[in-house]
């Protein structure tokens, strides 16, 4: 499969045609996949997936560079007593901290993600967002978490919310672009289906569940019906989106039901970093600890884990 | 990967590794005897017959095998018990009882799932999460209408029938036992039940469950067998109501044997429901609908959604859907937590169902199988669709009762509709659309005793099950199901 | 009959009533139906099976549409035949004279047979009521059970109950929406071809109610067998017609109601329960969510 992908911001799609949800249908697929008993040798490989998946994000007013630069120290060192641990995918910071993050990485092959676009409200005209947007990637940003503004897609207007995420889409160049759809601002799940789609067609790289801002952020729920979305979109056009459930997610046990759903709705061809992301702060100790858990055969506590 | 780049591929990478339910904490005596008058006693003739496991082929145990003499004995420790103290007993005191079985049943949970797994092999998913809680709901449910019979039926005094003969079938079987146990017992009745001969084992042990809730002796009377056993309970002239759950072959048989006795009956049999997907439907939960319709318990159901109609304009979508799916379903060892389907009930049911995928090819359909591997012992059969089929094909007409899909699209509602009702059978259907009033349109005018809209194999003991035509005579579950062990009165 | 005037009388031909139309029977063949003294009163259509075949064809076609009428148009239309039977009292009276009741006891029957159809119509659109019931189920879903008609019953009426017995059993069926073939009795078939009468002068739709007259022996297996009916009611109590109809109607799963033994004069001889014998549960279950 190849990873460069059509970049289509073709048209806004006709929403009318995106199919509908059923939430009970989908609250009793999504409780079917946390009845999978993952064990042992899969345990140990969910696990370490899991960790090779994370955006290790701090996203507060009180950042710092200090701040920012300890989570990186993290994201380079998760867990130096276990040799041959995987990395975190990327630390997720704002746009004033991406020139902190990249100067603190180094050359560790961990991206920087930015959110921008006024997160987490979205509430800024347009040229503000799209400037934000272009100080991120000329910060060294690899890459982008924007919000749609939900309040123009509450109030059916489409064209509004696809427009600026294609415009962002520009302005991000060569960085991987991110929609935040804010899931639980939007209602319900037929909304859901219908943002994604819209994110996608206007030429997302990535869709997302939530800024981690507001409550419900990730669900597994909302996570199936943009897997489903995201499916849908492959067999259109052949073009794969990548996923990112964010907030909510601190659980090892839990990440691993997400797989289980990566697994069975998209397949194998998802399952890495390049396709799906956890957005997520204190997840990585609890699959540190499950890790050396799975090591040791003793529970473990998380006074031994770094708490960055 | 698949090779396909344009295709979804399940079966690479991550894979999830074997885990099985453990059981130590289970014990199967290596035979069981017959469970007559609250306790166990040998068969008359002292035969015995093995019941297997089939996902290995391997013996668990022997039970008795009742001969006439033996029923008859039963029949007569639940007549001495009805006379004696069950039906003098204060209903209150008698529901009371009925909540011990249900409580001794949550928490013998586990042990009850594993053996029920083993005996019939079901996935121990849904031996853990449906049948067995089931079961114990269903207790539970009845147990509080002992002492409320009267608020039932209005205008009427009801009154309990005596001896209910009870015979039941492989696929549910703990649950089936308690279906026919709960609500007779509830009314005031005693009982004389028949589980399968392929699945006695948890009737065996609810046996146990009843001594260790010290019913009455002969209340409950379990007893083993096969057709003939079976036979013997229904032609037993003291038998005042007879419950079947099986095939419309044998409830046709039932039927004729019971013409002239005046005993009552229900009879729980056969169905060919069609499952509706309407292109306004929501599709991916209408397709997990399908799966739910036509997979569970290895479509040992007879309510199985076993005919999908799909409007035209989705089908192509539908049946993608469907075959990306069912890629993701596990067929294998029925403990394993994490087994979708399970192993056919029986050689002799692999058979029929193995008939009829060769009855499908010959009538020119096209069938598809899902790619997952099978262990090579014990009787396996992926799921199956059959596309470019009609109602005049024999696997849309008749009861296969196996993971096997025919599936059929139709244009318009009614056309829908016609297909959908066409068949001797009513038990079951299902619909899948979004728009209200076409749900009862649709709803209404199916003709099948339970239909569910947007969702499918939905089951709870306070909602009533049974069919019109030759699906069954009767209701089992909910107010609606007590009816079946009264007589009322004016 | 003819009396001291000049007039001859026009004397009135049985037929019996399929698809709202009176035919006679397609097999041309009669009984003649004697008084105690043996005078012959009339000849009576002797119905054959392909009338029977032809009937139930009727009634299946009448199904959908009376089965979905509505509750309330069916209470009028039943309490219509109440009010069409009324003012043709005298002349039920008659026939059940004629046919060796008492005055009395006839006047009686025909009064309780018009006071039992007003007690059905009223049901009409209440036993549903009665019988249905919300589910309370554990999981996010509506769960409802509603009284659905059976479908096509054939009723065996009672022999000795004419008039009063035959509508006691076709009313609980049809007001409960189901479509119907009745045999009337054999001995006393006069008041059944002139119900059939009533039935259409109150409109009721062809082919809810088709009446045939003819010999028990030749058409209870018919009416027990035949593969699109899907119950049956009988009220004879003769033990082996019983034991043939039973194991007849087990081709095809009919439901079987027996009402031997029942004085239909009594008052408990109506009750909403009758109405739910030919009535099937049906549930019907629903996601509760968005």
């Amino acid at each position: 499969m190849s990873v460069t992908a059509i970049r289509e911001t073709g048209h806004l799609p006709d929403l009318s045609r995106v199919p509908l949800v059923d939430e009970v249908g989908v609250e009793e697929r999504s409780a079917r996949f946390q009845t999978r008993s993952i064990k042992k040798e899969s345990k140990v490989e969910a696990l370490r997936m899991v960790l090779s998946m994370i955006d290790l994000t701090t996203l507060e007013g009180q950042d710092t560079p200090g701040k920012v630069q300890q989570l990186c120290q993290k994201a380079i060192h998760l867990h130096d007593a276990m040799p041959g641990l995987p990395h975190v995918a990327a630390v997720c910071v704002y746009p004033t901290m991406v020139g902190v993050a990249k100067k603190a990485l180094g050359k560790n092959n961990i991206k920087v993600a930015s959110v921008a676009t006024a997160f987490p409200s979205g509430m800024a005209p347009r040229q503000i967002k799209l400037e934000e947007t272009r100080i991120a990637v000329d910060e060294g940003a690899d890459e982008i978490d924007m919000v749609i503004s939900r309040g123009a897609f509450l109030q059916g207007d489409y064209g509004f919310v696809f427009d600026e995420i294609a415009a962002i889409r520009e302005a991000c160049g060569d960085a991987h672009l991110k929609v935040i759809l804010e899931t639980g601002e939007l209602g319900t799940l037929d909304r859901v289906r219908r943002a994604s789609v819209l994110a996608m067609h206007a030429g997302a790289d990535f869709i997302k569940t939530s800024t981690g801002k507001i409550q419900p952020a990730a669900t597994l729920p909302v996570t199936l019906v943009m897997l489903q979305a995201i499916r849908d979109y492959f067999y259109e056009t052949g073009r794969m989106v990548g996923m990112k459930p964010a907030g909510g997610i601190s659980s090892a046990k839990l990440a691993i039901h997400y797989l289980v759903m990566l697994r069975e709705t998209l397949g194998a061809a998802w399952m890495t970093p390049a396709w799906y992301r956890f957005g997520a702060s204190s997840l990585a100790n609890d699959v540190l600890m499950q890790l050396r858990k799975q090591a040791t055969g003793i529970y473990q506590s998380a006074d031994y884990f770094s708490k960055d | 990967m698949s090779t396909d780049p344009s295709k979804l591929a399940f079966n690479a990478g991550w894979q999830y590794a074997p885990a099985p339910e453990s059981t130590d904490h289970v014990t199967i005596d290596e035979q069981y005897d017959l469970f007559i008058g609250g306790e166990f006693s040998p068969p008359g003739e002292g035969r015995y017959f093995e019941t297997i496991n089939p996902a290995t082929e391997e013996r668990l145990s022997s039970v008795a095998l009742a001969g006439e003499a033996d029923v008859d004995r039963a029949v007569k420790a639940a007549r001495k018990a009805y006379a004696g103290p069950w039906s003098k007993m204060k209903a209150a005191e008698r529901g009371k009882y009925i909540f011990r079985i249900a409580r001794i049943l949550q928490e013998r949970a586990r042990e009850f799932s594993v053996v029920e797994s083993l005996d019939g092999g079901k996935p121990i998913r849904e031996s853990r999460d449906i049948d067995i809680p089931l079961a114990a709901a269903h207790f539970f449910y009845y147990a509080g209408w002992a002492d409320k019979l009267e608020y039932a039926f209005p205008g009427r005094r009801p009154h309990s029938l005596g001896v209910a003969g009870q015979v039941i079938p492989w696929n549910f079987p703990l649950l089936m036992a308690a279906w026919k146990i709960a609500p007779a017992l509830a009314c005031g009745n005693t009982v004389v039940l028949k589980p399968a001969e392929t699945t006695p084992l948890t009737a065996l042990k609810l046996a146990e469950v009843i001594q260790e809730a010290d019913l009455p002796p002969g209340v409950v009377n379990i007893i083993t067998g096969a057709g003939d056993t079976g036979a013997a309970i229904v032609n037993h002239p003291d038998v005042d109501k007879i419950a079947f759950t099986g095939s419309t072959e044998v409830g046709r048989i039932i039927q004729r044997s019971l013409a002239g006795t005046g005993k009552k009956y229900t009879l729980e049999l056969g169905g060919k429901a069609a499952n509706i997907i309407f292109a306004d439907a929501a599709i991916d939960q209408a397709v997990e609908g399908i799966v739910n319709g036509i997979f569970f318990n290895q479509g040992h159901v007879c309510c199985a959604g076993s005919r999908l109609l799909v409007q035209e304009s989705v089908a192509d979508e539908v049946i993608t859907k469907l075959k990306d799916r069912m890629e993701t379903l596990i067929v294998g060892d029925p403990l394993d937590k994490n087994t979708d389907i399970g192993a056919i009930n029986s050689a002799e049911q692999l058979d029929t169902i193995r008939s009829y995928l060769s009855i499908g090819r010959e009538e020119g359909a096209e069938m598809y199988q899902s790619s997952c591997e099978v262990p090579d012992t014990g009787y396996w059969c992926r799921p199956t669709i059959f596309t470019g089929v009609s109602q005049s094909n024999r696997i849309v007409q008749e009861e296969i009762f196996g993971p096997v899909l025919a599936i059929q699209t139709f244009r318009t509602l009614e056309e829908g509709l016609t297909k959908a009702n066409n068949t001797p059978y009513g038990l079951s259907g299902g619909v899948w659309t979004d728009k209200g009033a076409k749900i009862f349109k649709m709803t209404q005018n199916i003709r099948a005793g339970v239909i569910w809209a947007n969702t499918f194999n939905k089951f709870d003991p306070t909602s009533p099950f049974g069919g019109y035509k030759e699906s069954g005579v009767g209701r089992e579950g909910g107010l609606h199901g007590l009816d079946a062990y009264l007589r009322l009165e004016s | 009959m003819a009396g001291s005037t000049s007039r001859v009388p026009v004397e009135k031909t049985y037929k019996i009533y399929i698809d709202g139309k009176f035919p006679r029977t397609e097999s041309g063949r009669f009984f003649p139906l004697e008084d105690s003294d043996g005078e012959v009163i009339a000849n009576i259509c002797r119905g054959s099976r392909k009338d029977f075949r032809n009937s139930v064809v009727a009634a299946r076609k009448a199904f959908p549409g009376w089965s979905s009428a509505s509750a309330y148009l069916r209470g009028q239309i039943i309490y219509r035949i109440a009010e069409m039977l009324e003012g043709r009292r005298e002349q039920f009276i008659a026939e059940l004279h004629l046919q060796g009741l008492s005055k009395r006891r006839a006047k009686k029957e025909v009064d309780a047979t018009i006071d039992r159809l007003i007690y059905y119509a009223g049901w009409s659109d209440k036993y549903q009521q009665v019988f249905s019931a919300v589910n309370p189920v554990s999981s996010s879903h509506f769960n409802f059970s509603v009284m659905e008609a059976t479908g096509v019953v054939s009723v065996l009426a009672p022999n000795e109950s004419s008039l009063l017995g035959l509508v006691s059993n076709i009313v609980p069926a049809i007001v409960g929406g189901n479509t119907c073939v009745v045999l009337a009795s054999e001995e006393m078939p006069l008041c059944a071809v002139s119900f059939a009468e009533v039935l259409h002068a109150a409109d009721v739709p062809g082919g809810v109610v088709n009446i045939l007259t003819g010999y028990r022996e030749e058409l209870t297996g018919q009416f027990a067998s035949h593969m699109d009916v899907n119950a049956i009611i009988y009220c004879d109590s003769d033990t082996d017609v019983a034991k043939e109809i039973e194991i007849s109607a087990a081709d095809n799963i009919k439901r079987v109601v027996n009402r031997t033994n029942t004085d239909w004069a009594q008052e408990k001889s109506q009750n909403p329960y009758l109405i739910k014998e030919t009535q099937e549960t049906k549930t019907t279950w629903h996601p509760i969510g968005s």
